[in-house]
């Protein structure tokens, strides 16, 4: 009794601890940019991939980041994701709040043993809810035909628009996605294209990293790979 | 805060059972680890009843590590576990969640077959249940120490066999209390004492594997 007692206090304790971790969400003014980032240097495998990185994005707006390969788009997002610890530097306003910035990197988290909606239903149970329905996000990328088939016999472009499905689950102010384009064909970019700007329009903000061409026309462009880097 | 970890419990054991991965290696090594010593020492049943405990006890630890290095492996490789990162809920609840996955398609089995091999090797029935408690108690108590090592190895090369040279050694006070509780009970002495310190391990386990799990996957991250 006095064991069952004890543990059950234990775990009460330990629940405490764990969520002092999650901070409460700020709420943003209309005219505050949603991302603040200065000074942004950030090293790899001991070389400094990133230096003196700044830029601001407010509601609505698109950067599109380019640079030569190894240039550290990658780890530009991941740092604005709070998934690499920046060297030197601050990345700061409303979107840093948990749960705002949805990051896509170039993996595709989907499991091959489970349906397409099975991943989805699992993507948004991860998240803190508010987004839109898994069938819905499926259908936005053309995927509603491919609900009950399993991820493992999808094609590498349809994997891509399953991960890039997850963006719609989430109600996240900020976008990283990093390559979002890769193995999609004309269709799914033009997909890809319309829930950006349907994003953007709910005043929602995106920051892409590509080196390919996109359909993003009045994007901010971000060339990293000379040194200080503004814009 | 519990719903994402939910989500992950549920989602791990239906990949366990989508793709059989996870009971089958860890019980088959279970089983065939203790059937190897009677055919090692000669079928003499006084001498298996007495060494009974400790063969089925080192047989569970051993088994439990062969799955150990796929834990985390597949999440990391395809980038699930940034989404962890990004989860509302606490890393570690995750880890927790993955521990609980875990142990309920690898640990769980041990324990309901391990009176069959107690049979086998000619225990006497009043130790089943010291025994089947024992384990009961230990083997989430080895997972949660696993997800650590399970943790710790991601990105390494060859990790299967760091892993085991890390955690093993760890698992020395379960083995020694597990395996001394269920020998006392052969005995005729009070397992109690024994079954207690597992149940201690189990519930510091609880509380601390899952934070130093989180702690090396975000150092796996960066």
């Amino acid at each position: 009794m006095t064991a069952a007692f004890t543990a059950a206090a234990f775990f009460a304790l330990w629940c405490r601890a764990m969520s002092a971790a999650l901070a409460a969400t700020p709420s943003s003014a209309p005219d505050e940019p949603l991302l603040a980032v200065h000074g942004l240097a950030c090293a790899r495998g001991g070389r400094r991939v990133l230096s003196d990185v700044g830029f601001t994005l407010g509601p609505g707006e698109l950067i599109l980041i380019t640079g030569p390969n190894g240039s550290g788009k990658t780890s530009l997002l991941r740092c604005i994701a709070g998934l690499l610890a920046p060297d030197a530097g601050t990345v700061a306003g409303p979107a840093r709040a948990r749960g705002q910035t949805l990051h896509v990197g170039h993996a595709d988290p989907v499991k091959p043993h489970l349906t397409v909606l099975e991943n989805l239903r699992f993507w948004a149970a991860l998240g803190a809810g508010g987004g839109r329905p898994p069938e819905e996000a499926a259908d936005a990328m053309g995927l509603a035909a491919r609900l009950d088939v399993p991820a493992r016999i999808l094609s590498a472009g349809q994997r891509r628009r399953l991960s890039l499905a997850r963006l719609l689950l989430s109600p996240a102010l900020v976008w990283l996605l990093d390559e979002p384009a890769n193995a999609l064909d004309t269709d799914g970019v033009a997909r890809l294209a319309a829930i950006v700007a349907d994003h953007r329009a709910r005043g929602g903000a995106v920051i892409v990293a590509t080196h390919g061409p996109l359909p993003f026309p009045d994007a901010r462009p971000l060339v990293l790979g000379h040194g200080a880097v503004a814009c | 805060m519990l719903k994402p970890a939910l989500a992950l419990f549920r989602r791990d054991l239906l990949l366990a059972w989508r793709q059989r991965g996870g009971a089958v290696p860890v019980l088959g090594a279970f089983v065939l680890m203790v059937v190897l010593f009677p055919l090692a020492l000669g079928p003499d049943p006084a001498l298996l009843a007495r060494i009974a405990p400790g063969i089925i006890w080192v047989a569970a630890l051993l088994a439990t590590t062969i799955t150990l290095d796929h834990i985390f492996a597949s999440d990391h490789a395809d980038g699930t576990l940034d989404l962890l990162v990004e989860s509302p809920a606490p890393l570690a609840m995750h880890a927790l969640a993955k521990a609980a996955a875990h142990w309920l398609v690898s640990g769980l089995p041990m324990v309901l077959l391990s009176p069959l091999l107690a049979l086998m090797l000619n225990l006497p029935g009043h130790v089943y249940g010291t025994l089947m408690a024992g384990l009961l108690l230990g083997t989430p108590t080895l997972t949660l120490i696993g997800t650590v090592g399970g943790a710790l190895i991601l990105g390494a090369r060859r990790g299967g066999l760091l892993l085991v040279l890390l955690v093993v050694p760890l698992y020395v006070p379960v083995l020694i209390f597990g395996a001394g509780a269920a020998d006392a009970a052969l005995n005729g002495l009070d397992a109690a004492p024994g079954l207690m310190f597992l149940g201690a391990l189990l519930l510091v386990g609880l509380a601390l594997c899952p934070l130093g799990a989180a702690a090396a996957l975000r150092a796996a991250l960066t």
